[in-house]
Formats: C-alpha cells, structure tokens, sequence
C-alpha cells in the first residue's frame, strides 16, 4: 500500500486513494480530503462523515447509500447534492474508509 | 521529514466530467417480483455512478409502477427450473410449484431474504431511484391494453409514451432489456 502525503498528512492509501488504515484519519484530514475533489464541508456533509466512521466502527463495512438513509437519516436526494454525481464513493473517501461494497 | 518514501498525492480520479454524457436505458418488460429487482439494481447503480438512467415498463413491468399493483409483486417456482430451496443445492420440485399457496409462500419468503439484505421493497426502490434524478417513462401500449392512464401510475413517472419516444429520447445510450 503507497503511503502519500496530503498538505502535511502522511496517510496509507490504496491504489485509488482511498485511506486504508481507519485511525490515520481526523477532522482535520477530512477537510483535506473534501477539498481535493471540489468540496467545502458543511454542517450536512458532517452529518453523513460522522455517521459513517461510526456505522463502520459498528459493521466493519462502508455504509451504501441506501444505508445512509435509512440508518442515517440523510435522504438519497440530500446525499447526491451534498456530493455530486458518486455519493458513494464521495462520502466513503472524505469519512477514510473504503469503497461500499454493497449493491444497494 | 522524510519525504524519500512518500508517493506523490493519490487522489481517488472520480472522473466527473468523463462520466458526462453516457447514458442508460433499462426496459423493464416482467413483472414477478424476482425480475423487477434486476433492472432496479443496476439503475441505481448507475445512478450512483453519476449515469444518466431512464427506465421504461412494458408489458409485465407495467405493474411496477401502477400504484394498486406495485406492493404486490408475485414470485413464483413454477417453471424456474433454476429454483433451489433456500441456503441448498437441492431443486424445489416443479410438480409441486402449481400447488396453491405455493407462490404466496415463495413470494413472502423472498421478501424476507430481499429485506434482510437492506434492499428495498420495488416501490420504496424506486423512490430511492427516482430521488437519485432516475427517469422514470411508462409504455403507452401498455397503458392501452391495460386500459390505465397516468391517474393509476405513481406521480414521479414522467410520461406515457410510445416505443419510438422511448428510443428518441434514450439516442446514444447503452441499453439493457428484462
């Protein structure tokens, strides 16, 4: 796994990116993170952020969408305005996990 | 610092832009409840892949999205010779899949294993879909030999149209039909 570094974080990431180890992320690094694919964090998004390090800390696995609604409480609709086009993927790569896995 | 081991920045390449343009339409013709699922799935997919989806019910898909049939979607053994009992290799016996009371335990212990999965019921899915800027188009054939208007469909489908509109509007897509 390559370690890089991003505005004085050294983080191991996988190929893509994606952080792999859960303790090397803070608040700090997630505004780093949003900032790097074109986004501000609000309040909102940090609702989704925060829910999903704690649904993964419980599960073990990236929440899906789907799960971000139901367990989480923030809509479909409201997941793709706060992270536009791949909310998936977004939301898994600010909060530093891993790609969902689900298919639903 | 030593910076002699560190890659340069890898950011995730999302590819906003690329994705920009490439389209979906998915036709959804059955209407048993193990064939609906497919076409949802992979829409909302492709939606999360930031893909332009429009779905079209024809036929048996019909009931998809007529509000006083879409909670109620059937499952049945009877000629799914692919059919095994649930968790094992063994085939559900076709001469029993006729049998009544048969669909209705299939179908409700499907519901119960799509449930338990986290995956929605067909109407809430589309919901999810439709929130998630999915298009939603119904057959106007359909709708003929139903004798059903757009008063007996769920309010997000966007429009009654015809086989050519569908094609029309879906030009340069990728196509997939159930």
């Amino acid at each position: 796994m390559p370690i890089t570094e991003l505005d004085g974080h050294r983080i191991h990431v996988d190929d893509e990116g994606f952080l792999t180890e859960y303790a090397e992320w803070d608040d700090d690094l997630a505004a780093v993170l949003a900032r790097q694919i074109g986004i501000d964090l609000t309040d909102e998004h940090w609702k989704v952020i925060r829910f999903l390090r704690q649904d993964f800390a419980e599960k073990g696995e990236t929440a899906t969408t789907r799960r971000v609604q139901t367990v989480g409480g923030v809509p479909v609709k409201e997941q793709f305005a706060l992270f536009p086009k791949k909310p998936g993927k977004k939301m898994a790569y600010v909060a530093g996990l891993p790609k969902p896995h689900g298919c639903v | 610092m030593t910076t002699t081991e560190t890659a340069p920045a890898i950011v995730p390449s999302f590819d906003d832009d690329v994705g920009t343009g490439r389209k979906l339409a998915i036709i959804c013709s059955k209407g048993n409840l193990d064939m609906a699922y497919p076409g949802l799935v992979l829409a909302n997919a492709a939606l999360g892949e930031g893909v332009e989806t429009h779905l079209f019910f024809t036929f048996w898909g019909f009931d998809m999205i007529t509000t006083s049939r879409m909670h109620d979607l059937q499952f049945s053994p009877a000629g799914n010779a692919a059919m095994h009992l649930p968790g094992r290799d063994a085939h559900f016996p076709q001469a029993l899949a006729p049998l009544p009371g048969v669909t209705g335990m299939a179908t409700h212990m499907l519901k119960k294993q799509i449930a338990e999965l986290g995956v929605p019921e067909v109407p809430d899915f589309l919901d999810q879909i439709v929130a998630a800027g999915g298009h939603l188009w119904a057959c106007r054939m359909s709708a003929d030999l139903n004798k059903l208007t757009e008063a007996d469909l769920r309010d997000d489908v966007e429009a009654i149209i015809s086989a050519s509109d569908f094609i029309e509007k879906t030009d340069g897509a990728q196509l997939i039909f159930i």
